[in-house]
């Protein structure tokens, strides 16, 4: 569903963050993105979630082509996908249920359709009773969850995470892991970026990279990919 | 379309809400605009209630004929003859060169002036009244009065009409000049109050961005926001134009009882009141547009 081919970007002014990168994700699979600071994690996120155009090569996303996709059309391609940034990026003049509300305003659901939707995301990451909260009053792990609630709540089939526990302590961080991987089992498809593969949790969701064949590991070293 | 409408709806509740949180800043956006509406449209008061009071005074414009001084009575009552035949006059009066004289010699103002001369200066005069009070129709009968046998001069006394209808359009024009000026004006006021919006709203367009707004949705609660300023600003205008002159109508109706008259003056027609807030709502959005539009791609080219 997702095809990279070829595919290089260059920021203007810059080195080629990425160079000659292909790969293939199906429906269900379970991605992490590796490599240290400044390996291109980010920049291949945002080639997959419509919110950059490759410099060369081709990207396709369901069969379109993102380089021959107009600008008018990136919005519709980008609420394909659920996404979670490592500073949250809630917005933080609204309560938890807002924040939660605005994909869905985005989609012109409103209403009732909206309020069910909203409190039965915020249900799954456990915030139901936070509601009416303000973000700035949650903890870090707590505002984490509200942004993935945000993420899931239009329903999308991919999950794309930034470094998702990048600023959480470990207990918070496993709880984040446990909560992606079980929108997994229900059949999203979860790209996930990390400095480290969180080998312990797989092994006990009996998900290592090397005896499963839908979680895939993409090494990223300055810009390639390596084996 | 129910979600078509549903977002319009969801944008204007959103603006309304904002606006209630920011009272008294939205207020005064409102009263800026309305005194920047309100300027012109007062022009427009003035100049439209002399045109009226000019209107009343003008209905009775006339021609004076001044007969040739060696004319005697044969040639008058000659001309009298004429005028009644003339299906162009109204009516007429006849001032008799003697009796005017006489008048001039008791009259303490010009008694002097009358002492140093030896005989009577003044000729024989005819005050002619048109039927029509048109220009065009005024200038004809007096090329043909001063046609006329003992006819020394046939005078429009319609020159200061045309000196202050000209002054009037002149007055006109500076309006439509104003208009120009503080529309332009109203344009760069509400562009930069919808650019600090965005300014304070950048978090939330960039998160909207990254999950599929498109630039409709983005623009649309401040295009709204924009119309309601204009409606604001255009209420604003029509409340300060109604205080102004019913404030005026007080002394104004002093002074015209002093000249025995019932003039006030008067707002303009609802239809141009309608106008004023319909042009200061389209303005504003157009302003609204703009900005928006300019601020996304800026953003755009950012990312």
């Amino acid at each position: 569903m997702i095809k990279f081919d070829q595919v290089s970007k260059r920021y203007p002014g810059s080195f080629d963050a990425l160079k000659n990168i292909s790969f293939e994700i199906n429906q269900g699979d379970i991605v992490f993105v590796t490599g240290h600071s400044g390996a291109g994690k980010s920049t291949l996120l945002k080639l997959i979630a419509g919110i950059e155009r490759p410099t060369s090569g081709t990207v396709l996303i369901g069969n379109q082509n993102i380089s021959q996709l107009r600008n008018s059309a990136l919005p519709f391609l980008r609420r394909k996908f659920g996404l979670v940034f490592q500073d949250h990026k809630l917005l933080y003049d609204r309560n938890c249920y807002e924040n939660v509300a605005l994909p869905l305003y985005i989609n012109g659901i409103t209403g009732s359709e909206a309020g069910k939707r909203i409190r039965a995301a915020l249900d799954k990451v456990g915030l139901l009773n936070k509601e009416k909260a303000m973000p700035i009053t949650l903890s870090g792990g707590e505002q984490q969850r509200l942004a993935i609630a945000r993420a899931v709540v239009s329903r999308p089939s991919i999950l794309i995470a930034d470094e998702p526990t990048g600023n959480l302590d470990e207990g918070y961080a496993q709880d984040i892991m446990q909560l992606f991987f079980a929108f997994q089992q229900v059949g999203v498809t979860l790209v996930m970026a990390t400095h480290q593969v969180p080998n312990n949790f797989l092994a006990s969701a009996g998900l290592l990279s090397d005896n499963s064949t839908i979680s895939k590991t993409l090494n990223l070293h300055q810009g390639m990919l390596v084996l | 379309m129910k979600q078509w409408l549903n977002q319009h709806q969801q944008a204007l509740k959103q603006v309304l809400v904002k606006m209630r949180h920011q009272l008294l800043a939205t207020f005064m956006m409102c009263c800026v605009m309305g005194v920047t509406l309100c300027l012109p449209s007062m022009l427009y008061v003035i100049v439209d209630n002399l045109n009226r009071l000019a209107g009343n005074v003008k209905s009775e414009p006339q021609i004076t004929l001044f007969l040739k001084l060696e004319s005697d009575s044969t040639t008058a009552d000659k001309i009298r003859e004429q005028l009644s035949e003339n299906n162009m006059v109204d009516h007429y009066q006849f001032a008799d060169k003697a009796m005017a004289w006489q008048k001039l010699q008791e009259s303490e103002g010009t008694k002097l002036a009358t002492l140093e001369l030896d005989k009577n200066p003044l000729p024989d005069a005819f005050f002619v009244f048109p039927k029509s009070v048109a220009p065009e129709a005024i200038a004809q009968l007096q090329s043909e009065l001063q046609t006329w046998d003992g006819v020394e001069l046939a005078q429009v006394d319609a020159n200061w009409i045309k000196r202050f209808d000209a002054i009037l359009q002149l007055a006109k024009q500076a309006i439509l000049v104003l208009v120009g000026l503080l529309g332009f004006a109203l344009l760069a006021i509400i562009g930069n109050t919808i650019r600090l919006q965005i300014m304070t709203q950048r978090e939330e367009i960039e998160v909207s961005q990254l999950i599929g707004a498109t630039n409709g949705f983005i623009r649309r609660p401040f295009l709204y926001a924009g119309a309601l300023y204009g409606l604001g600003g255009g209420i604003a205008a029509y409340s300060m134009l109604t205080g102004v002159v019913y404030m005026f109508n007080q002394s104004i109706a002093k002074i015209a009882n002093l000249y025995a008259s019932d003039f006030t003056l008067s707002l303009p027609q609802p239809i141009l009141i309608v106008g004023l807030i319909a042009a200061a709502i389209c303005l504003s959005w157009i302003a609204a547009y703009f900005a928006v539009s300019r601020s996304l791609a800026q953003l755009s080219s950012l990312q």
